[in-house]
């Protein structure tokens, strides 16, 4: 084809347009199903092998993407949970507490290697069960997995140096409830530490998402780790509170909602018991006219966007300063419309499902609610898939500080977007938050990074970057985001005492 | 010969975006990633083929060494016409890319099968000469009927902070070139940092360039993905700033089918459908032809072929 060359009018500035979608499109690319084995039925993996629950009752998990069964897994009742308790106690007086450090380490070492070695399989069932995009799973999820049992594997033989002239004591028994958003990724930070420092583990994966954990204790079974050691048993609301309420558990490490952390709390009020709380977020993503805008959008987006908006430290509110807010949100709706919606297992797959269908209800209850609040949605015109939970990657303009999109966690592919005009300002709009995980800020200058981050009342302040983890940094929150921290050497010590 | 300020026109711009001095930054870290986010997308089926033959129309075939004759010259444009006759339906490339003194040779032997001629001028690869110089060769050029000139920028005024003087040469080259489209190369492995490469594509923007190019491909690092996101993004702002569209050409370094499917990946996914044609995207490459081919041809029988089977002219 010959090149064309019609003299080109420049257009008028308003009607320009760009048009993402293109006569050239990408062919579905899905990742195979077949690289992946799922059970038909999950019992409860305690004492080293796995047992039916006392319950006697099973509840399905379903794909997300297509609503359809992809097991079912046993309920445990206070019953099996206290059989779990009773099993992790047992390895920890016998065999966890006494073994050298060094041995220890190899243990969770092994982990690590079979996570790497299982992590196509691995991220698959992850996409399936979950509803996130392979992409994710198979870039973010899987590999930071590994890296944390790496990491914590690390630390095991090393404590007196992480605590130089303290001695340092396992708590015993650690009870970990772990949310739906990155069901493996949780696994691998409860468990990790808790083993590294000596403990032992009763772990509840989420109801919605327990495939990946079941997988990790086959990986567990397969390494040989002593029985007992950990144990992954499945339920919901109910199996959780046995497990927080058992009176032999020393530590709850729990992530999730914070009304679900504040009802933990009133629990354990007057027990020995320690606890780490990972709850809900609002993070302020602030962006000044100095920044480097490109990069700041593309910030936004991974921010928000990344696994469906279902992160705890989502930055979920966007301040921009005025002199460029017109100019950042045009962009912001140009990128908008160039992530793919879709099937989770397709490779080129940006967002994936929404993970239940009471997540979906909630996200649109908050659409609805910021409608009607007066501010101005705008969606990507995207196509979604007849079947399943989607929803369209959404952004709101002209909120105000006051509405309930800007205040309350919605924890889905929605952007509140605010602007402001001084430094002052927008640190006190932004601590204005009874959350405090983390922060974003975005701009060219040094001086102002460091006095931002220095006033940011967040565990995490990210600059001119988002949502970036590693094993080796501390994640934690302020205020109703929870306390202690996980990730670091900081990680370990909510599974020490130290004494001396 | 001075450019007066009459004749420059500068588009209406927000306050506060006047001006090249006031080139947003860019931030590094941020462009690489993204870069690579583009190199993720899986491109299979038909989609692969679509591509690969929208690369292969895309392709400026160059041959710019001082060994070239007119026999050389002659067979790279049948080459340009006829890929690969032994496989139906494969498009030409776009354009023959050559000196000045090889345009006449090139434009005849090409006739009239629409595949354009464009030559490097003003003293190509360095660009150090004169003005009235630079200006004799481009319209030496453009008499001998190049359709387009690429011409190369003053990368010493530039680094100096001369941005005037680069901006005035761009504008004089772009007066010569009169109905020929003008290529304004950044040879961006000379600038050191991604806000010099945004800087330059501003001023040459607002300049008159038709087309933006990263390279002569005569330093390394010529084109990279980094540095096209950076171009490609200046062209989107530019673009919304005064409703005219402007080309990229990426040039040097790109010879393998894969990595010109993420380039493809990274223009539909930064300015979409309008450009995703020859007039306004282009690849700057020798050996990038042949590549697509085999691919095409992979697709076509389901088996590689050794490169025995593609004229190397």
């Amino acid at each position: 084809m010959a090149v064309k060359t019609k003299k080109a009018t420049p257009k008028k500035s308003n009607t320009i347009k760009l048009k993402f979608d293109t006569s050239w499109d990408y062919s579905p690319a899905p990742e195979s199903k077949s690289a992946a084995t799922i059970n038909k039925q999950y019992d409860l993996f305690i004492n080293g092998e796995w047992q039916k629950p006392a319950s006697k009752k099973y509840f399905d998990t379903i794909n997300p993407a297509k609503e359809e069964k992809l097991s079912e897994v046993a309920d445990a009742n206070e019953a099996d949970v206290n059989k779990a308790v009773v099993a992790a106690r047992n390895a920890y007086e016998k065999v966890w507490k006494k073994m050298p450090a060094k041995e220890r380490a190899k243990y969770i070492f092994r982990i690590a290697r079979m996570v790497q070695e299982k992590a196509r399989e691995l991220a698959i069932i992850e996409s399936l069960d979950g509803g996130k995009p392979i992409r994710e799973s198979r870039d973010f999820d899987v590999p930071t997995a590994a890296n944390h049992f790496f990491y914590y594997a690390g630390w095991a033989d090393k404590l007196e140096y992480a605590f130089p002239n303290r001695r340092t004591e396992p708590l015993g028994v650690a009870g970990q409830i772990i949310p739906w958003n990155f069901p493996l990724l949780m696994a691998a930070w409860k468990i990790a530490p808790a083993l590294a420092t000596g403990n032992t583990v009763v772990l509840k994966p989420a109801e919605t998402t327990p495939l990946t954990a079941l997988k990790l204790a086959e990986i567990i079974q397969e390494a040989d780790l002593p029985p007992g050691v950990v144990n992954i048993i499945t339920g919901a609301g109910a199996t959780g509170a046995a497990i927080v309420n058992h009176p032999d558990v020393n530590k709850i490490a729990f992530t999730g909602s914070t009304d679900v952390g504040k009802i933990i709390q009133r629990a354990i009020a007057g027990t020995s018991k320690k606890a780490t709380l990972e709850l809900g977020g609002k993070a302020a993503n602030i962006i000044f006219e100095d920044a480097p805008l490109d990069q700041a959008v593309e910030g936004v987006i991974n921010g928000i966007f990344f696994n469906q908006g279902h992160v705890c430290c989502a930055g979920s509110r966007l301040y921009v300063q005025e002199s460029v807010a017109k100019q950042v949100i045009r962009k912001l709706k140009d990128r908008l419309e160039s992530l793919i919606v879709g099937d989770p297992l397709d490779k080129n797959t940006d967002i994936g499902a929404i993970n239940s269908r009471s997540q979906l209800e909630t996200i649109h209850k908050y659409i609805n609610i910021g409608k009607k609040e007066g501010a101005e949605m705008y969606e990507s015109s995207c196509r979604l898939p007849g079947k399943g939970f989607f929803c369209r990657p959404t952004l709101f303009t002209n909120v105000a500080q006051s509405n309930r999109i800007a205040q309350e966690e919605i924890f889905g592919p929605v952007l509140a977007i605010l602007t402001f005009r001084t430094d002052d300002e927008v640190i006190e709009k932004a601590n204005n938050s009874p959350y405090g995980l983390s922060a974003g800020v975005w701009t060219d200058k040094g001086s102002k990074i460091f006095n931002m981050t220095k006033r940011m009342r967040a565990g995490v302040v990210w600059a001119n970057t988002f949502n970036k983890f590693d094993p080796t940094s501390p994640f934690g929150g302020y205020k109703e985001s929870g306390f202690g921290r996980e990730g670091g050497l900081h990680g370990l010590l909510p599974y020490l005492n130290l004494v001396n | 010969m001075p450019v007066t300020k009459e004749r420059i026109v500068l588009p209406d711009l927000p306050t506060g975006q006047a001006g090249f001095s006031l080139s947003p930054r860019i931030d590094q870290v941020g462009v690489e990633e993204r870069a690579s986010r583009f190199t993720k997308r899986s491109i299979k089926n038909e989609a692969k083929m679509n591509g690969l033959k929208l690369v292969l129309n895309m392709i400026d075939l160059t041959t710019l060494e001082g060994k070239d004759t007119d026999g050389k010259v002659k067979q790279l444009c049948y080459k340009a016409m006829h890929p690969h006759d032994a496989v139906a339906g494969i498009p030409t490339v776009a354009a023959i890319c050559v000196y000045p003194s090889m345009v006449k040779v090139a434009k005849k032997a090409l006739g009239d099968s629409g595949i354009k001629v464009a030559s490097v001028a003003t003293a190509f690869p360095s660009g150090q000469a004169p003005r009235d110089i630079k200006i004799r060769d481009t319209k030496y050029a453009v008499n001998e009927g190049a359709d387009e000139v690429d011409m190369v920028i003053s990368r010493g005024k530039f680094h100096a902070g001369e941005y005037n003087f680069v901006f005035d040469e761009i504008a004089a080259i772009k007066e010569a070139c009169g109905e020929a489209r003008l290529k304004v190369i950044l040879e961006t492995g000379e600038l050191g940092t991604f806000d010099k490469v945004r800087r330059a594509s501003d001023i040459a923007m607002l300049a008159g360039a038709d087309f933006i190019k990263t390279s002569t491909g005569k330093i390394q690092p010529a084109a990279t993905m980094p540095v096209t996101l950076v171009m490609l993004e200046a062209i989107r702002d530019f673009y919304y700033k005064t409703g005219k569209m402007i080309g990229m050409k990426p040039a040097g370094g790109i010879s393998k089918s894969k990595l010109a499917l993420h380039y493809l990946v990274m223009v539909k996914e930064v300015l979409g459908e309008d450009w995703l044609n020859n007039e306004w995207f282009r690849f700057g490459a020798s050996s990038l032809a042949n590549d697509v081919l085999m691919q095409i041809v992979k697709l076509e029988t389901g088996l590689y072929q050794s490169a025995n089977y593609f004229s190397v002219d």
